[in-house]
């Protein structure tokens, strides 16, 4: 079972660096903000999934409920911020 | 292998393959608010699935009810930020993709 939650672990890091393709050739500042929220959305998992490899999965839980609040928070204020602008 | 762990094995296998096809659309589709639809949709049930399936694995403790409390600010979350961004795009005056004469079928 530690076998299987590392290769899940591994494919959705390469999934990362795909969306770090779209985040860094994105046509507009409102693709590379997808892509980011994208990338913290996996990044949540993949906390659990190294959590669940190392056996200190109550530790890992606080960090990947942060950053799931500050994913949130930032992609709020970006879309805040640039709907103010008015331009992207 | 217990019954647990082939229960927690098919949900994180379910929660990794749309966190596929979210990746796929996110690359390939042709403009902002078709990649919106495709990682807005995927990525919602795709957390929720890899966290369900973690929560199966953990057992019946507090840690599991931590990680069921994440799937349930995520499933309100997730749209959110979606819907604000879209906001964001639409008044900004990002134009929808459509064929090329532009008539919008």
């Amino acid at each position: 079972m530690n076998t299987f939650f590392l290769v899940i672990g591994i494919g959705m890091c390469l999934l990362v660096l795909f969306c770090l393709f779209r985040v860094t050739y994105g046509p507009t500042i409102l693709n590379r903000a997808v892509g980011i929220s994208a990338v913290g959305t996996k990044t949540l998992i993949i906390l659990l999934i190294i959590g669940v490899i190392h056996h200190r999965v109550e530790m890992f839980v606080d960090i990947s409920m942060v950053y799931a609040l500050l994913n949130f928070i930032g992609c709020l204020v970006l879309a805040k911020y640039l709907e103010r602008t008015g331009e992207v | 292998m217990l019954i647990r762990e082939i229960i927690a094995g098919l949900f994180m296998s379910a929660g990794f393959f749309f966190f596929l096809t979210a990746t796929l659309g996110l690359l390939r589709l042709p403009d902002f608010y078709s990649r919106m639809h495709a990682t807005g949709k995927g990525d919602t049930l795709a957390v929720l699935f890899s966290l369900i399936g973690l929560a199966v694995y953990e057992g019946f403790s507090i840690t599991s009810v931590k990680i069921v409390l994440i799937a349930v600010f995520m499933f309100l979350a997730q749209p959110t930020a979606t819907h604000a961004i879209s906001r964001a795009a639409f008044r900004c005056n990002v134009k929808p993709f459509t064929n090329v004469e532009g008539t919008n079928k």
